[in-house]
């Protein structure tokens, strides 16, 4: 597991992320309603589902937390969370960026757009509880909680642009059922780019869980050490 | 949507050219001090453990 996280992933993950920027800015051909702004589409849907992604594993990782109690879990939940968070913004900063040319505004208060900024909030409110709270377990439990709770807001994110009149298209899965992308080339463009934020978000995890268990390292020799002093 | 093959309409370049610096700079920061947290982890981790054997009866 080790030698394949720290050997093999990061290479892989490159690789598939140079072929994705190859694909995106000389294989796919340009939208010809959006212009050369509809290849942001390829970073932002990807970047918006690891987002998912990753706040879904906050959510189990939290579960498990809850039921087994062990820090290696919890480590898990953190991690993914902090991962999510930075997908989560990037897809805050992406999407803006598309729509000022496309929608003529920054930001507007749209069903989809709403709820993913809620859930940037939560999992910020995560992020912060796990920095304020001291040692011990306690306040683990509490984002633990709120990490399960936090989850919620995906599948309404998923949902919100079928249950409410809104302006963000389907990407994926148009309204009427069929796909957001017509060209095939779009479309494996689309599929790599998925799979390169996959790997990037794998290896993300990885880091930073390993990051957090050489700190538990630390603090456990910090102690040994004040126990011999 | 439908695509054009030689498409070469350069209009909203620049909000192209933001939105993957945009991605590409935070991704490079967040992975910059993820490495650099590592290292100065490893490194305190190593001066325990000396410190520890070095007390050693």
């Amino acid at each position: 597991m080790r030698k394949l996280a720290d050997v093999i992933l990061p290479p892989v993950t490159l690789a598939a992320m140079l072929s994705a920027i190859y694909m995106v800015f000389v294989y796919v051909p340009t939208d010809k309603v959006q212009g050369i702004v509809q290849r942001i589409f390829y970073f932002h849907v990807p970047l918006a589902i690891m987002a998912f992604v990753a706040f879904g594993t906050v959510a189990v990782a939290s579960v498990m937390f809850l039921w087994r109690g062990t820090r290696t879990w919890d480590r898990v939940a953190h991690a993914a969370a902090e991962v999510g968070m930075l997908f989560c913004t990037l897809v805050l900063i992406t999407g803006p960026i598309w729509a000022r040319p496309v929608w003529g505004t920054w930001w507007t208060w749209d069903a989809r757009l709403t709820t993913t900024l809620i859930l940037w909030l939560i999992y910020a409110a995560y992020l912060m509880l796990r920095s304020t709270s001291g040692p011990g377990d306690q306040g683990a439990r509490y984002a633990a909680v709120l990490g399960i709770v936090g989850a919620v807001d995906i599948p309404i994110i998923n949902r919100s642009v079928y249950w409410w009149r809104t302006i963000h298209p389907a990407v994926l899965v148009t309204r009427e059922g069929s796909s957001g992308l017509a060209d095939p080339r779009m479309q494996s463009t689309l599929g790599i780019c998925f799979l390169a934020f996959f790997l990037l978000f794998l290896w993300l995890l990885w880091v930073r869980n390993e990051n957090m268990r050489l700190g538990d390292e630390v603090e456990a020799l910090r102690q040994q050490a004040l126990g011999q002093a | 949507m439908s695509a054009d093959i030689d498409g070469a309409d350069m209009t909203n370049l620049n909000f192209l050219f933001g939105a993957y610096t945009a991605v590409w700079v935070l991704l490079f920061l967040y992975i910059l001090s993820l490495s650099r947290r590592n290292r100065s982890l490893d490194k305190e981790v190593d001066e325990l453990r000396e410190l520890l054997q070095r007390r050693k009866p």
